[in-house]
């Protein structure tokens, strides 16, 4: 007899669902059905039964470039040497694990003296850049679904990013203050491309590529009452005029952004001025603004960096008595193109699908251990790569939504027989660091 | 002023964080003290003699005494005379990233190229870059409002990005092009752009002066032309174009005036 497990929370995206309901074998061990996660989500639960290409034991590359299954002592027994060894390791990822385990990452980080960064350096990270610089007015999705009745989506697409956004918090519900649903609220997308979000929007202002910062700066001085040319950034001046006035009318307002604004040109400036045009609006109504984060924990990685270390990404702890911070400097993509380590290990997350290629080359070509329950790009040009427990799946723990509320995963099913979670894991690396460091 | 050269010997694997390069630091040591100074390369703590080899006089009792050469390839160590209050650095080649970061005085002299971060949250003193320099010159340390804010940062050559980012004062000046965000955030200060200037000069700004010699790609939506003025920069006379904002910012207002950043264009 099956059994169903529900409120279980969907460990993709940023949105993190908690409404799925998953049936699973009488034995624990497979599962059958997902209902209600967007098709993305569901493939997450589901492809963890389908039985192939899951790797459930270490493996080590030859110098053929074939790989050798290993065990898991030797594979933590390699982490550990190359972590003594290593002037600078980069430990980059994070996004796709519980803060758990990040927490007995970091301490192993703290003890080698790495470089520690997640994926937000090349997502959000400029996001984070503008909020330290202006700071941020924000709320939760709850109070957007409950109370707003204007929503702008900047250079994001949550039609295929997000898939369940919309429905869940951004257009479509109805909540306390917003009855009617989708009627009761506007809906403005700026984007340089007519996207899917597109067509569910009242407004659709389409601007040149990467004359975001204009755009908004524009959106600014017509807020306050001053003249613009006719013409800014390809969008005619009546439109931007006509757009504030919406936004100034509503009643509770929210700005939605993604990669459009923190990897175009000038990435956290235009986060920065869209901030500073959400305080504006605050002039005239209640208006906040809320990043889509991407990974379903790259916040929780913010999180559980920031109550750390003081920084929410591209911490330095090479001098283990302070961590030090500074974005083009200690940034993954930076310290790899410079190539300024000589160590990488890269955790839940995937730098050869993500990152520039003069960086994924160098990290080909130092000592690497990739940890991931996946094959993905990145195994496949590390030294070793370790195969963990799906978090979220097979693993309970804490992830924090895209607007900073942390959620309880659960756990559905069993990891296959003996395979490690990177709780487990890290802790057993950081014995074994313990050991070859002794006290240093 | 006493004259200490100090030569790159052995190139570092990876970066050389070089903090120990200044006046403050060397004066009143003898040359086995100075050799003895901490550096560091990623976790590694190594003495400045094991990079460098340390020649010349004696140096001078105090900071403002000192004079440094530094030789060799410098292009993988940091920090070369940040934070350093008086006296003179010379970098015959170039050097990496945050050289002259928050300096307070004395003179910075690279003969070479700089690369970003460099002359970050300056104070006081001249720094002079003959050959090209990265990105966030004269700009402020991330989540800090204070940009340079005093000194004048030359760079001959051309600039890359998010120069004088919250600058609040001193001058900034590049003789070739510089490449977008100029002057974002500034609340003071003059930069003084001698070839063109890519976009978005001046965004957010509150108060301070941009000059533009060359080419400007786009001009933000929040400046507006007031008048054409005739104005004497860095030793040039010339008519000027005078553009007032970002009116999209806030402004405070001084004996009953908005006071207004000020961007002006080369006829």
């Amino acid at each position: 007899m099956t059994k169903v497990v529900t409120d279980v929370v969907c460990p993709f995206c940023g949105t993190l669902c908690d409404d799925l309901a998953i049936t699973v074998s009488d034995d624990g061990k497979q599962i059958i059905d997902c209902q209600n996660a967007c098709a993305i989500g569901a493939e997450k639960f589901l492809h963890t039964s389908a039985g192939h290409g899951r790797i459930t034991r270490p493996r080590k590359r030859q110098p053929d470039g074939s790989y050798k299954e290993i065990t898991y002592d030797e594979a933590i027994e390699y982490t550990a040497q190359m972590l003594a060894k290593a002037k600078k390791t980069l430990w980059y990822g994070w996004a796709s694990t519980s803060c758990e385990a990040m927490a007995v990452g970091h301490k192993v980080a703290e003890k080698a003296g790495t470089m520690v960064d997640n994926c937000a350096t090349v997502c959000h990270g400029s996001s984070l850049l503008a909020i330290q610089d202006v700071g941020v007015p924000s709320c939760t999705l709850g109070e957007v679904k409950n109370r707003a009745d204007r929503v702008v989506f900047w250079g994001c697409n949550p039609a295929h990013a997000h898939p369940r956004h919309m429905s869940r918090y951004s257009i479509f519900p109805r909540g306390f203050f917003t009855t009617k649903g989708h009627k009761g609220r506007k809906i403005i997308v700026v984007d340089c491309r007519y996207t899917d979000t597109a067509k569910c929007a009242d407004e659709f202002i389409q601007i040149d590529q990467s004359y975001d910062y204009e755009v908004l700066d524009a959106f600014r001085t017509v807020a306050r009452g001053h003249d613009i040319p006719d013409v800014v950034g390809g969008v005619p001046k009546e439109k931007i005029i006509k757009a504030v006035e919406t936004l100034k009318e509503g009643r509770f307002g929210v700005i939605f952004f993604g990669m459009g604004l923190t990897h175009t040109l000038g990435r956290n400036h235009n986060i920065d001025i869209a901030i500073n045009l959400t305080r504006d609006l605050n002039d005239f109504t209640k208006f906040s603004i809320v990043a889509m984060r991407g990974h379903w924990n790259v916040t929780g990685s913010g999180q559980v960096l920031s109550w750390q270390y003081g920084f929410p990404y591209c911490v330095d702890l090479t001098r283990r008595t302070h961590a030090r911070y500074q974005p083009g400097d200690t940034s993954s993509v930076d310290l790899l193109r410079r190539k300024e380590v000589d160590a990488c290990i890269c955790i839940a997350s995937d730098i050869g699908a993500h990152f520039p290629i003069e960086a994924t080359r160098h990290m080909a070509q130092i000592p690497s251990v990739c940890i991931d329950p996946h094959i993905n790009l990145t195994t496949e040009i590390s030294d070793v790569h370790i195969p963990v427990a799906l978090v979220g799946v097979e693993v309970a723990g804490c992830a924090y939504r895209m607007d900073n509320v942390p959620m309880a995963c659960r756990k559905v099913v069993d990891p296959p027989e003996g395979m490690l979670t990177d709780e487990e894991l890290l802790e057993k690396v950081y014995v074994r660091l313990c050991e070859i460091m002794g006290d240093s | 002023m006493k004259t200490v050269t100090i030569t790159m010997k052995n190139v570092p694997d990876l970066y050389l964080e070089g903090d120990m390069i200044t006046p403050d630091q060397f004066a009143g040591k003898t040359n086995e003290e100075i050799a003895a100074l901490r550096t560091y390369e990623g976790r590694e703590t190594y003495c400045l003699g094991d990079n460098f080899e340390i020649s010349g006089d004696a140096v001078g009792a105090t900071p403002a005494e000192t004079k440094i050469i530094v030789k060799g390839d410098c292009t993988k160590v940091k920090y070369i005379g940040m934070n350093m209050t008086a006296g003179e650095v010379v970098v015959e080649g170039s050097c990496d990233m945050y050289t002259g970061g928050w300096m307070k005085g004395g003179k910075l002299h690279v003969k070479g190229n700089v690369d970003s971060f460099s002359g970050l949250g300056m104070e006081g003193g001249e720094f002079t870059v003959d050959g090209n320099a990265g990105n966030f010159i004269g700009a402020s340390y991330r989540g800090d409002w204070r940009g340079m804010q005093g000194g004048v940062l030359r760079v001959k050559g051309n600039v890359g990005s998010d120069i004088g980012t919250f600058m609040n004062g001193g001058t900034l000046i590049v003789e070739g092009n510089a490449d977008v965000h100029i002057g974002t955030h500034a609340e003071g200060g003059t930069i003084i752009i001698k070839g063109n200037a890519n976009r978005r000069i001046g965004g957010q700004m509150v108060k301070g002066t941009i000059y533009v010699y060359g080419d400007i790609t786009y001009m933000m939506p929040g400046f507006q032309y007031t008048k054409d003025v005739e104005l004497e920069v860095d030793g040039d006379k010339a008519v000027f174009a005078e553009y007032i904002g970002d009116l999209g910012e806030r402004h405070s207002k001084s004996k009953g005036q908005v006071v207004y950043g000020k961007i002006y264009r080369k006829k």
